[in-house]
């Protein structure tokens, strides 16, 4: 009773070469590409690497997580007995029962149990994804056929030992095997040898089926995911990579071999779980984009087009073209508000957002095609550096009932950053008043640059209007310079993080204090006494702006400040802090209309409502724009928005 | 056929503020736009450059930094950009203006290639005069088509053109034979966005200036010399500075009624 070795061995031995050759063909892809450099900090790049893949940690996070915790730990714990179990095909003598018993016991049992625990999983995997998938295209034949193969595994592990103990091979170590030990008292001793050899060509084929498909598969994962933990991008995903300008080059990606290495790993490590387009607000509205099918039509987009490209041909599937399997369309490169809900629940660490923001680039600067509503708006950004074109003169408008001071290089201790909307937008010129009274009450040393301030250029960044951004952004940098600007308030989470985040990549190290963490710090601090609780505002209810939240972690100061104006915490919606849902505002969206699906604001608005609030608190004008026209859409005439610099004027000024 | 598109640099009139004293304009510092009208005409000239595989020449009179704006327009895809540029051009008026441009447009004319047609903006921000354009016709003796919003046909072989004018209220279809010069409306095109390796390009690209020893004009005809028109005086009128009324902010509704009743008392709402 013994397989034939030899025919296991060729068959070993050619799925090997097959298995090797499918991950050649694709690793290779990667390997050529554009180069980006993710070879810096190795040792804290192995933690996030232990903390992420090994221990699962952004897997887990979602309460089903578990389910693959255990398959993937199995996989690993059974890499020892499918070892064996190749060794012995092709040397018979090999075998783990030459060990001694005290070890092999317990290894027995391990084995056993774990396998057993596969199964488990395996069968609740297959019985999600029928009863209720992630996503309904979840539902693939791929996804049941890899499931039932490593149900066959598992079932023939315990045949193959059930049989031997049949036949007296494993009697000292019957009883450490709670599961083949029991099956074995079911096979009767007359089968025993045809059930062994049953299970184990049927453990053989499962095992070799297994690996020859794993390279053409999703599954591609298992060996991707991993060195994808390990080159992460360490710091937040929060801004771009820069573009030089000189004459020659391409700028941004319209052809998928653009792409870095680093981008390509990236879409062959897309597990298709699902999770960034259940938090994808353009996704969930009813929009064209989905994330994953971004990342996934750039894979298939690199294998259909792999031989021209390496022939140095023109692709044949472009990568921007009909939204067709492989290519991306317009409308959903568009469709980003590039909120970074994707990438904040990707387990396996996809930077999906940068990848939207190269085909942006792609089509802004290579092809100078994009939406209508957009030209006035890269125009006016040129020539006035503000998103309405309205002339530098009106910045200082909104004070013009105060007593403002420009700031003075040496004297004045903070630049107040106005921003567009704060200086011309006429709600947010509000905010901007509140603000500066504020300041003044608790006796900060503060100016301003008056019509000498720029946009700080973020939704052209975010468009993918680089090549704008950039000069924009060296302005910038040189008059803060010039003028000796080091603390910067700013009341716009945009011009928050492109000061502090953006402009480092231009050498400019900048304190940049958002107002709400400046004016938790003065309320805690005692420097701003609170004259009254602001009970007039009703229950309140709080937002979390995605680039103050996800994309740069602040996410209590905006709660304490409301807490401490109003006497109690504000509710909170159903989708909050990191797993909040954008406005509609960022990434540029805020200057475009949204022809398909729900509008995304107004999803929000209702989420609000549903916390039965009469004050919506925001800490950025773009939501507080946002909910504005949402609130007047949904007709809730008697629910207002605050910024939450307003919130404590009422406590502190009223 | 080659296809000459004039386009001015102006002061960005938007960001032009009235000197409370002097009561003139302050241009110091106001950054320099190419006049909008004229980024429609440079539109239709590449656009007609698209469709027939036209060479365009973009031209401008100004002082020496006039050269931006002509790098803008290499930008967007003109094959020559030429700045006419002198001292004895300076303090031109529309007519001094026109015999320079006309000049220049003779000399490609000549040495380049046949012009068949002149495109310019209806008027400038700054000066307003819309005559330019009619006088380099009548120097140059093209027809002149003003006010165009729409090319309804262009036959380069009949050398004929059709044009859409548009008037108060109304278009009229007229057809001229070429040589023609047209003045164009804001309504004709949506000007496109330039390319960033065009621009890069046109930062590294030529600009051709030429002074007056190349166009060798007459200089009683040019400058401040030929310019039979001065402005003896710049002033803005008085305006009576308006009131605000109610709060907007905090009470809207109250705000749109006090309004409508302060139209609705001074009859300026027709019921
Ligand atoms: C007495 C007098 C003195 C002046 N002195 C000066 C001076 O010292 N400095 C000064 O800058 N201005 C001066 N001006 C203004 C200047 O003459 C006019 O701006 C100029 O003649 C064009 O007229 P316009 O702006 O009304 O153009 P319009 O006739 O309104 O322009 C129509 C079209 O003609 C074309 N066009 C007009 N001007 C040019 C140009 N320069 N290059 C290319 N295409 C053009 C454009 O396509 C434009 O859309 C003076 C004007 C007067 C009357
Ligand atoms: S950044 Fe936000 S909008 Fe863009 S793809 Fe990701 S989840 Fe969707
Ligand atoms: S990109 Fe990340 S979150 Fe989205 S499906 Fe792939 S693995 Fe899941």
């Amino acid at each position: 009773m013994s397989p034939n070795h030899t025919v296991f061995t060729v068959l070993l031995v050619a799925s090997f070469l097959f298995f090797a050759w499918g991950c050649w063909r694709r690793l290779s892809l990667i390997t050529l590409r554009t180069p980006e450099d993710r070879f810096d900090s190795i040792g804290h790049r192995v933690g996030e690497m232990l903390k992420f893949a090994f221990a699962q940690k952004r897997v887990l996070a979602k309460p089903f997580g578990i389910n693959h915790f255990i398959i993937f730990w199995s996989f690993i714990i059974l890499l020892i007995a499918n070892i064996e179990f190749m060794l012995h095909g092709v040397c018979p003598w090999f075998s783990l029962t030459k060990l001694p018993d005290g070890l092999l016991r317990p290894l027995l049992l391990v084995l056993d149990i774990v396998s057993l625990l596969a199964l488990a999983s395996v069968v609740i995997a297959a019985i999600r994804r029928l009863v209720s998938p992630p996503y309904p295209e979840a539902r693939t034949i791929e996804a049941f056929f890899i499931l039932s193969l490593i149900g066959i595994l598992m079932l023939a592990y315990f045949g193959i030992n059930a049989a031997r103990v049949v036949n007296g091979e494993m009697v000292s170590v019957f009883a450490w095997m709670p599961v083949s030990g029991r099956l074995a008292l079911l096979i009767p001793a007359t089968s025993a040898g045809s059930v062994y050899l049953i299970a184990w060509w049927a453990h053989a084929f499962a095992l070799l089926a297994f690996m020859c498909y794993l390279p053409y598969s999703k599954h591609m994962h298992i060996l991707t995911a991993i060195p994808n933990c390990f080159f992460r991008r360490l710091e937040k995903p929060n801004t771009q990579a820069r573009e030089e300008f000189v004459s020659g080059k391409s700028f941004g990606v319209g052809q998928v071999d653009r792409y870095s290495w680093k981008d390509l790993l990236d879409s062959f490590s897309c597990t298709e779980c699902g999770r960034c387009q259940q938090v994808c607000p353009a996704s969930i509205t009813g929009k064209p984009l989905n994330p994953r099918a971004v990342v996934h039509d750039i894979k298939v987009n690199l294998l259909e087009n792999a031989s021209r490209l390496a022939a140095g041909e023109k692709p044949a599937l472009p990568l921007i073209g009909d939204g067709g399997e492989g290519s991306v369309s317009e409308e959903s490169i568009w469709a980003c508000t590039t909120c970074g809900a994707c990438m904040e629940a990707c387990p396996v660490f996809i930077e999906q957002m940068p990848k939207i923001i190269n085909l942006r680039r792609h089509l802004v600067e290579e092809e100078a095609h994009f939406p209508e509503e957009l030209l006035n708006l890269f125009e006016n950004m040129e020539g006035r550096s503000n998103p309405w074109g309205i002339a530098p003169s009106e910045r200082t408008k909104w004070c013009s009932q105060m007593d403002v001071k420009p700031f003075e290089q040496g004297s004045t201790e903070y630049l107040l950053y106005v921003g567009c909307a704060g200086s011309f937008d006429s709600r947010s010129k509000h905010v901007s008043v509140a603000l500066a009274q504020l300041l003044d009450k608790a006796g900060i040393s503060w100016g301003i640059l008056g019509k000498d301030e720029k946009c700080c250029g973020d939704s052209v960044r975010r468009l993918g209007n680089e090549f704008v951004f950039d000069r924009m952004a060296r302005e910038n940098v040189a008059m803060f310079r010039e003028k000796g600007v080091t603390k910067v308030i700013t009341q716009c989470p945009h011009c928050f993080t492109t000061l502090k985040n953006d402009y480092r990549q231009y050498g400019l190290e900048l304190e940049v204090i958002h107002h709400s963490e400046l004016l938790r710090n003065l309320v805690q601090d005692g420097n701003l006494k609170l004259n009254k609780t602001a009970s007039g505002l009703g229950t309140t209810v709080v937002h979390d702006s995605c680039y103050l939240g996800r994309h740069n972690d602040l996410y209590d100061a905006p709660r304490e400040l409301i807490e401490a104006a109003t006497g109690t915490a504000p509710a909170e919606m159903e989708r909050n802090r990191a797993n909040a849902f954008c406005c509609g505002a960022g990434g540029g969206r805020m200057w475009m209309e949204e022809h398909s699906g729900e509008r995304i604001n107004l999803t929000r608005v209702k989420e609000a409502l549903e916390e039965k609030a009469d004050t919506i608190c925001v800490a950025c004008p773009y939501c507080l724009t946002m909910f504005g026209d949402g609130l007047k859409d949904v007709k809730a005439d008697n629910v207002r928005v605050l910024d939450v610099a307003e919130v404590l004027a009422e406590a502190v000024l009223r | 056929m080659l296809i000459v598109a004039c386009i001015k640099q102006v002061p960005d009139t938007t960001q032009v503020q009235i000197d409370p004293v002097t009561n003139t304009l302050v241009r110091e510092g106001i950054p320099f736009i190419v006049n909008p009208y004229d980024t429609h005409a440079l539109e239709e000239a590449l656009r007609l450059k698209d469709r027939f595989g036209c060479a365009v020449a973009a031209i401008s009179m100004g002082p020496p930094n006039a050269e931006g704006t002509l790098r803008k327009a290499l930008a967007l895809g003109v094959d020559r950009a030429i700045l006419l540029s002198d001292r004895v051009f300076g303090g031109a008026d529309t007519l001094a203006t026109s015999n320079v441009l006309s000049a220049a447009i003779n000399k490609l004319h000549h040495e380049c290639d046949e012009v068949g047609l002149v495109l310019c903006g209806k008027q400038t921000i700054d000066g307003d005069t819309a005559q330019v354009g009619p006088g380099i016709a009548s120097r140059l003796g093209f027809q002149q088509l003003t006010l165009v919003d729409r090319i309804v046909e262009l036959d380069t072989t009949g050398r004929r053109i059709r044009v859409s004018r548009k008037l108060e209220g109304r278009h009229e279809i007229v057809e001229a034979p070429l040589p023609a010069m047209l003045t164009v409306v804001r309504e004709l095109n949506r000007p496109r966005y330039p390319r960033v390796p065009m621009r890069l390009a046109a930062s590294d690209a030529t600009v051709e200036v030429w002074n007056n020893q190349v166009l060798k004009l007459d200089e009683q005809s040019i400058g401040l010399k030929g310019s039979p028109t001065w402005v003896s005086k710049i002033f803005s009128p008085e305006r009576a500075k308006g009131e605000i009324l109610g709060d907007g902010y905090a009470d809207p509704d109250g705000a749109a009624r006090l309004l409508i009743n302060t139209l609705l008392s001074k009859d300026m709402l027709p019921l």
